[in-house]
């Protein structure tokens, strides 16, 4: 048992943190959100020759052999620059997916390019109806000829926009809400019968909304067993979860950073605002906040990974649940200390403050989360 | 990073559990099936088991007789404890003053002392606060004033946990006036039981049990010898060891107990034609507390590797203490409010009216309402985490 970083691990998250604070400052964010697109090609690319699309995966798909713990340190230094390039949907979720299930014909055409920083992936899971219910799934696949024909609508594709393919889930099998009749299959961003609708969010990033108009793929885009995507889903969606809270880690420390900096400098009744104990007490609860989100991320960047899906889950929700509860009593008071400002646009803090809320949305929010983690077998073990 | 146990630690684990399993008489496992609300005799019982095995000081080095282990090692070893609800030991000697002399104390204290707390043949007791020295600690006024080879006290002690049962007790006392108020306090050790002039009076609490006591001193004659550290120096110590308390104070394993017995309750209570623990609502209750605890018991796990790397407890102990005993207190309320209707018994109301296992419920739900103000309040921690981790200005 250890929970301090080792020596390379030491380095990523010096060199995240540099690269950052050099490369994509808050400022750079403030102008791409005013962009098209949102992100751009060139950073992918700097981000490429960093190592960083590669760093989690084994070393024969082209990786470095790290683990989720390695993305969580550069998803936190991403985190405090609101580096708005497509990291979660590209690497955690798509990356993730190719490299536990695809074929290696399929790896060698969809994640190679993507890590080279060619190319960028997203992974369309949502529809209108199914909120955070992985299962519920409208949208179909059905045989025809040698391939498949895709049609239905996934909403909320983070990089759904501008991904150049896009691993979507259908239902091969079964109805709307069974478990069984899932599939993966990855399609083309400019495939036929493929509309992309951009959907600028909360926090100046973008979503694609994605309607399938009998699109048609062929056999081999096919990722994994036929019908059986649902174990795969969850995991992907699990390594969302960890990722929102290693991102989120970034946003808090950030906020509570400035905050306590702002307390010692802004001065009312002539005297700094940071000596009044209401204040004071206030700024060292969301320390201890702080500490119980940055220990609960730790956490599930760990066990995200874990083979044992039960312990997976019960740390991951864990997590989440104290990135939703935990990051906005920080993400809330850190605007209430700020006072006035803290509610301009002109001041980074509300950028933080939506980006953590829409965090929060994503991957199951505080209520689904606690919600299944009192399904998993230990929760009825009193043990 | 690395959370996962090595053959090694899965084997320890193994060996931990079968002996307990092993070492805890009958009559103590079905208490702690039934109540977990042991009595002092049976906690000292399971102390000197505990001794005979090597395994009463699992924080103390290996030269003074404790286990040797690391942070692993301690976490298995407290989670086994949980797992089978052994008595949980008095912590003024092997947490508190234990520690601090192996730190402070002289040879000669440590030879005449520790071998003593660690076979739990002498118990302690924590003299801190006074009717006027609560938050504001520093303000004590227990006199010692020299006369040859020993100190005469005078004055009063207030929350004196454990002291109707100690054989010894620690106090904070003023050796001079001069100076700013914590230049003038030292740190004296007394016997208790045998020293004339001392009187112990205990209070009946909220929880309708004796916890704590005042205690007073009047011309007690005590020992130079039994100072520990220098004349007027026992501040910072008495901070040191406030750090090693707060890190134990969090209730932790205590919560991850009454977490259970909070879904054993649920399980025995019927509702309609089903259980409390069937209850969707009540189960996202639960589930909400067991999953703040699991980031909590994170927290302390890396606060003790930080600390086994030799880092003093600072402003994370503080942490630690508020959001463990605010959890602590949360699971109280909870397990209250599993019980329903029968939340209105008490440790005396006749089984036909109250469940055995559900006798002790109420009291402790009363004590622990104690919890986030011993070891200094919440609040206290609070101006502690502003002060010395934030460097918050003064008002």
């Amino acid at each position: 048992m250890n929970f301090d970083l080792n020596d390379e691990q030491q380095m990523i998250m010096d060199q995240a943190g540099k690269f950052v604070a050099n490369e994509s400052p808050v400022s750079r964010f403030r102008r791409l959100r005013e962009t098209e697109r949102g992100w751009e090609p060139e950073m992918w690319a700097k981000m490429a020759e960093q190592g960083w699309l590669a760093i989690s995966l084994p070393e024969e798909q082209g990786g470095f052999g790290g683990n989720f713990v390695d993305l969580a340190i550069i998803l936190e230094q991403l985190g405090r620059g609101l580096v708005p390039e497509p990291y979660i949907a590209s690497v955690v979720l798509a990356g993730g997916l190719l490299s536990e299930e695809a074929s290696e014909a399929q790896r060698e055409a969809f994640l190679t390019p993507m890590i080279e920083g060619k190319t960028t992936l997203a992974f369309a899971y949502a529809e209108p109806q199914s909120r955070y219910n992985a299962s519920d799934c409208l949208t179909t696949a059905s045989k025809s000829g040698d391939g498949w024909t895709l049609s239905g609508e996934k909403v909320w594709v983070l990089n759904g926009h501008a991904a150049d393919q896009i691993i979507v889930v259908a239902r091969t099998g079964g109805g709307q809400f069974d478990d069984a009749g899932l599939s993966l299959f990855v399609v083309e961003g400019d495939a036929k019968g493929l509309t992309r609708i951009c959907v600028p969010g909360m926090d100046g990033q973008r979503t694609g909304v994605l309607r399938f108009e009998a699109v048609e793929v062929g056999a081999d885009r096919l990722i994994g067993l036929e019908g059986d995507a649902l174990a795969a889903i969850e995991k992907a969606l699990d390594r969302g979860a960890a990722a929102a809270c290693a991102e989120g880690m970034g946003h808090i420390r950030e906020l509570f950073e400035r905050t306590v900096a702002y307390l010692k400098e802004r001065e009312q009744f002539g005297v700094p605002i940071g000596s009044f104990q209401v204040l004071q007490h206030i700024a060292s609860d969301m320390y201890a906040e702080l500490e119980l989100c940055s220990s609960a991320s730790i956490l599930a960047s760990i066990q995200v990974d874990n083979p044992d899906v039960e312990t997976r889950k019960a740390d991951v929700s864990s997590a989440k649940l104290q990135l939703a509860e935990g990051g906005w009593f920080v993400q809330k008071n850190a605007i209430q200390l700020f006072g006035g400002i803290g509610i301009t646009d002109e001041q980074d803090e509300g950028l933080f403050f939506k980006r953590l809320r829409v965090l929060n949305a994503l991957f199951g929010d505080a209520d689904w989360h606690v919600a299944r983690f009192q399904t998993l077998k230990g929760f009825d073990t009193a043990d | 990073m690395d959370l996962s146990y090595t053959p090694e630690q899965d084997q320890f684990r193994e060996e931990v559990r079968s002996w307990i399993g092993e070492a805890m008489p009958a009559e103590m496992k079905k208490h702690a099936e039934d109540a977990a609300n042991f009595e002092h005799s049976e906690v000292m019982e399971w102390h000197k088991i505990l001794y005979a095995k090597g395994w009463a000081a699992p924080n103390w080095p290996v030269e003074n007789g404790g286990t040797g282990w690391d942070v692993a090692q301690r976490s298995i070893f407290q989670s086994e404890c949980v797992r089978a609800n052994t008595p949980a030991l008095s912590p003024f000697g092997l947490n508190m003053v234990g520690p601090l002399m192996i730190q402070y104390g002289n040879e000669e204290q440590k030879a005449r002392f520790l071998p003593k707390i660690l076979a739990g043949e002498e118990i302690w007791c924590q003299g801190y606060s006074e009717p006027n020295a609560g938050s504001d600690l520093a303000n004590l006024q227990l006199r010692a004033e020299k006369d040859g080879d020993d100190y005469i006290l005078n004055g009063q002690k207030t929350w004196t946990t454990y002291a109707q049962y100690a054989d010894w007790i620690f106090v904070l006392c003023r050796t001079s006036k001069k100076g700013k108020k914590q230049e003038g306090i030292s740190f004296l050790l007394v016997d208790i039981r045998n020293t004339e002039g001392i009187e112990v009076k205990p209070f009946l609490t909220t929880g309708g049990t004796l916890a704590f006591s005042e205690t007073w001193f009047k011309d007690a004659r005590v020992p130079q010898a039994n100072r520990v550290g220098p004349e007027d120096g026992g501040w910072a110590m008495a901070k040191a060891l406030l750090g090693h308390e707060r890190t134990g104070i969090g209730g932790i394993a205590e919560s991850a107990r009454r977490l259970t017995q909070v879904k054993q309750v649920a399980q025995r209570t019927v509702v309609g034609n089903t259980t409390l623990f069937d209850d969707p609502e009540f189960r996202r209750r639960i589930a909400r507390k067991e999953m703040r605890l699991r980031a909590i018991e994170i927290f302390d796990l890396r606060a003790l590797a930080a600390a086994q790397l030799g880092h003093a407890p600072g402003a994370e102990s503080s942490v630690l203490k508020i959001v463990g005993t605010e959890l602590q207190q949360e699971v109280a309320e909870l397990i209250m409010d599993a019980m329903g209707h029968n939340a209105m018994g008490w440790l005396d109301s006749p089984e036909e009216a109250l469940p055995i296992h559900q006798q002790a419920i109420a009291s402790q739900f009363n004590y622990l309402r104690a919890a986030s103000i011993y070891g200094g309040s919440n609040e206290i921690q609070k101006n502690i985490i502003a002060k010395h981790l934030l460097r918050l200005p003064s008002a």
